[in-house]
């Protein structure tokens, strides 16, 4: 009996001694698992490890991160969350009103995040006054992409307005050549469409229309210039778009069978596996208008038991934001850093363009939230937006009925 | 004792099964219908607010369009496959040479799953690499067949793939009723000299009537039901114009985080299935009890 006590107490010292000495174990729900990105978050990685961590990976991959939010619901569900999961925009704060998420000021304090991020992506990293999440990088959405040869051949150069970017792509169709790049899926059709409202609305009415909701504004004559345009970029498109991947259309523009896209910087990626050089084979700039929509991925942290799951939470959250890893992950993905801190030497021109463009704008005002991926609305409110824009884009419907249907559908959203 | 356990055993191993079925369908019913009235987001919650659910579903136009193409697709798919597979065993009963090897050829369809039918239709229908372009690249040059990415037909694409899996095991069920037919009522409809086309309507199909109902049930269910076919064919689209119950309701739950709408909508699925096998279940218990 004296023995079992004996084994009992040196039991229970050791695990005391464990958790003092608590190891950094961090479990990340993730699903960046194509080839670029998985080499992308394998960097984080191994800087946990190098830290003494030890990283146990749950890549979910399919359906752009749904089967990810099923796993993480019935993770949460079942009261066993992981400690990081990849989150973004309001879904961060959607998962803070469950009451899941945990509080991590005491790192982005020490570590000074307010100074280094643009005030409107810290915004998403807060839940009410708290830290809860990490942002990883910041994508920008409303960028046009050229093949710099076929614009040569037409006497094109880039347009930075609207009716600039019509006479081209008619000019482009007189030779042949498909203006517009697209592929016919939902999200595809929204990011074009956000790109066009910027343009048309302004950052200003952007906001009210997208993040506020405002129904003057989604019912303003500006929202039926924005579905006119829609119909005429339309006539831009070849008729075998429907269901297109949106890799094979930036092949289209890499090989010259089209002439533009409207894309993310992901887009970038394919442009430099092909081999292609920014600013000699394929021209970036942002869409027509002013303002500048990030798309910012990130870890938010969730609530977990053990001090060796807090402490890797912690060290998780100061290495994200770490300089190297900002820049390491950011070459490696074709976004950039989202600290502004970073030195960019190594990053490409278009790079520099959305770099600049970010700083300029987080200063007046008009750095803004994606609705398309999921960084403005909820996604009951943003799918409802989609469903009418992709309707649009994909019938006949005249753009007032169009008007009409989106402020129906996003009242009915509620 | 022997006689206890002889009276018991049958309930006592059917009982495992019975109460997995008691929770897992009749209990998570209940629980998706409790849901359904409830505002559930991303999680779901139990506070019930009413019929909210329901008239948001209504309300919305992507859901008229999924039932709008519930009715289309079904109607056309039990339809053509029906008439498809009765003309099929008709053609097979002539007492033709190689039947056996001709059977297994057109049941082979249904050896596949849905999703390879729809993946190999959409691209035997895509205009740019399908049909569409061997038969232009053949010199017709104005051959269109681009259903699958016109809004207004790409549910008939749907239904072409559909009918295509299972107009084969329609087939099969038919020539079984087919062959069931009193051989003997037949040769003296022969005898009488009545022509054979007579014989199908008149003697044949008429007393096939329980095969016509099973292959309506099977088909009705599997239309109500449909969601991978449409995933791999068009993935709902062009824009959400091939959209059915199944699909929406998976894109409210999984993507869209909005539980509450996605257990309505299953909730309205379900009624659709009961209001077509409700009847039919009256019917048999009713033919049992006679």
């Amino acid at each position: 009996m004296k023995h079992y006590v004996k084994m009992a107490a040196s039991a229970i010292a050791l695990t005391c001694a464990t958790a003092a000495f608590a190891e950094p174990q961090a479990e990340v729900l993730h699903y960046w698992t194509s080839g670029g990105e998985a080499k992308s978050v394998a960097v984080l990685q191994q800087e946990f490890a190098d830290n003494g961590g030890t990283w146990i990976d749950m890549p979910v991959a399919g359906g752009g991160g749904d089967a990810a939010m099923t796993a993480l619901r019935a993770r949460v569900l079942s009261g066993n969350a992981p400690t990081a999961v990849q989150l973004k925009g309001p879904a961060i704060q959607e998962w803070y009103e469950e009451g899941v998420l945990a509080d991590i000021s005491a790192v982005a304090e020490a570590e000074g995040w307010a100074d280094v991020l643009p005030a409107s992506i810290a915004g998403h990293m807060k839940c009410d006054d708290i830290w809860c999440a990490a942002p990883v990088n910041v994508h920008r959405v409303d960028w046009i992409w050229a093949n710099a040869d076929v614009l040569e051949a037409n006497g094109i150069t880039m347009p930075t307005t609207w009716d600039e970017f019509n006479a081209a792509a008619e000019k482009l169709q007189a030779a042949g050549i498909t203006p517009l790049a697209h592929g016919g899926q939902a999200w595809q059709d929204a990011t074009v469409f956000e790109a066009v409202a910027l343009g048309i609305l302004g950052p200003d009415g952007f906001r009210k229309a997208f993040v506020d909701l405002d129904m003057d504004t989604l019912k303003s004559d500006g929202m039926v210039a924005v579905f006119d345009q829609m119909r005429t970029l339309r006539g831009y498109v070849d008729d075998n778009f429907s269901g297109r991947d949106w890799n094979l259309a930036t092949a289209m523009v890499i090989n010259g069978e089209a002439g533009f896209q409207i894309m993310g910087d992901w887009a970038k990626g394919e442009f430099i596996a092909a081999g292609k050089v920014p600013g000699d084979d394929f021209l970036c700039l942002s869409t027509p208008g002013d303002g500048f929509l990030y798309n910012v991925d990130s870890f938010a942290m969730f609530d977990v038991d053990g001090a060796d799951k807090k402490a890797g939470q912690e060290l998780l959250a100061k290495l994200t934001v770490g300089k190297n890893f900002q820049k390491v992950f950011n070459l490696n993905k074709g976004s950039i850093p989202a600290r502004t801190d970073v030195d960019l030497a190594d990053f490409d021109s278009c790079a520099h363009l959305s770099s600049d463009d970010m700083s300029a704008s987080a200063d007046n005002g008009s750095l803004l939230p994606s609705y398309a991926h999921g960084m403005a609305l909820r996604g009951a409110q943003a799918g409802a937006i989609t469903d009418v824009v992709t309707a649009h884009f994909n019938s006949d419907m005249s753009s007032a009925d169009a008007v009409q249907m989106l402020a129906d559908a996003v009242a009915n959203s509620m | 004792m022997t006689e206890w356990l002889e009276r018991h055993i049958p309930k006592m191993v059917l009982a495992p099964s019975f109460i997995a079925i008691l929770v897992f369908v009749y209990g998570f019913i209940a629980w998706t219908g409790w849901v359904s009235l409830t505002r559930s987001k991303l999680l779901p919650k139990y506070d019930i607010v009413g019929l909210i659910q329901y008239e948001r579903l209504f309300d919305s136009p992507r859901w008229d369009t999924a039932l709008t193409n519930l009715w289309i697709f079904g109607g056309l798919f039990i339809t053509t496959a029906m008439v498809l597979g009765l003309m099929l065993a008709i053609l097979l009963d002539q007492k033709i040479r190689v039947e056996g090897a001709l059977r297994t050829i057109y049941l082979y369809p249904m050896a596949l799953s849905m999703i390879v039918t729809g993946t190999a239709w959409k691209w035997i229908m895509n205009p740019g690499l399908g049909l569409q372009k061997m038969v232009q690249d053949w010199g017709f040059e104005n051959f269109t067949f681009d259903w699958v990415i016109n809004p207004d037909r790409a549910i008939y694409a749907v239904v072409i793939a559909g009918v295509w899996q299972s107009s084969g095991f329609v087939m099969a069920l038919f020539l079984a009723g087919l062959r069931s037919v009193d051989g003997e009522i037949i040769k003296a409809a022969q005898v009488d000299g009545i022509p054979n086309w007579r014989i199908y309507t008149a003697i044949i199909i008429p007393s096939m009537a329980p095969v016509f109902l099973s292959a309506f049930i099977v088909l009705a269910h599997l239309a109500i039901k449909s969601f991978d076919l449409v995933i791999a064919l068009t993935g709902g689209g062009p824009g959400y114009a091939t959209d059915l119950p199944a699909t929406y309701m998976y894109a409210m739950a999984f993507s869209r985080g909005d539980i509450g709408q996605a257990a309505s909508s299953a909730m309205v699925m379900m009624a659709v299935v009961f209001a077509i096998i409700v009847p039919y279940l009256y019917s048999e218990l009713r033919a049992k009890h006679d």
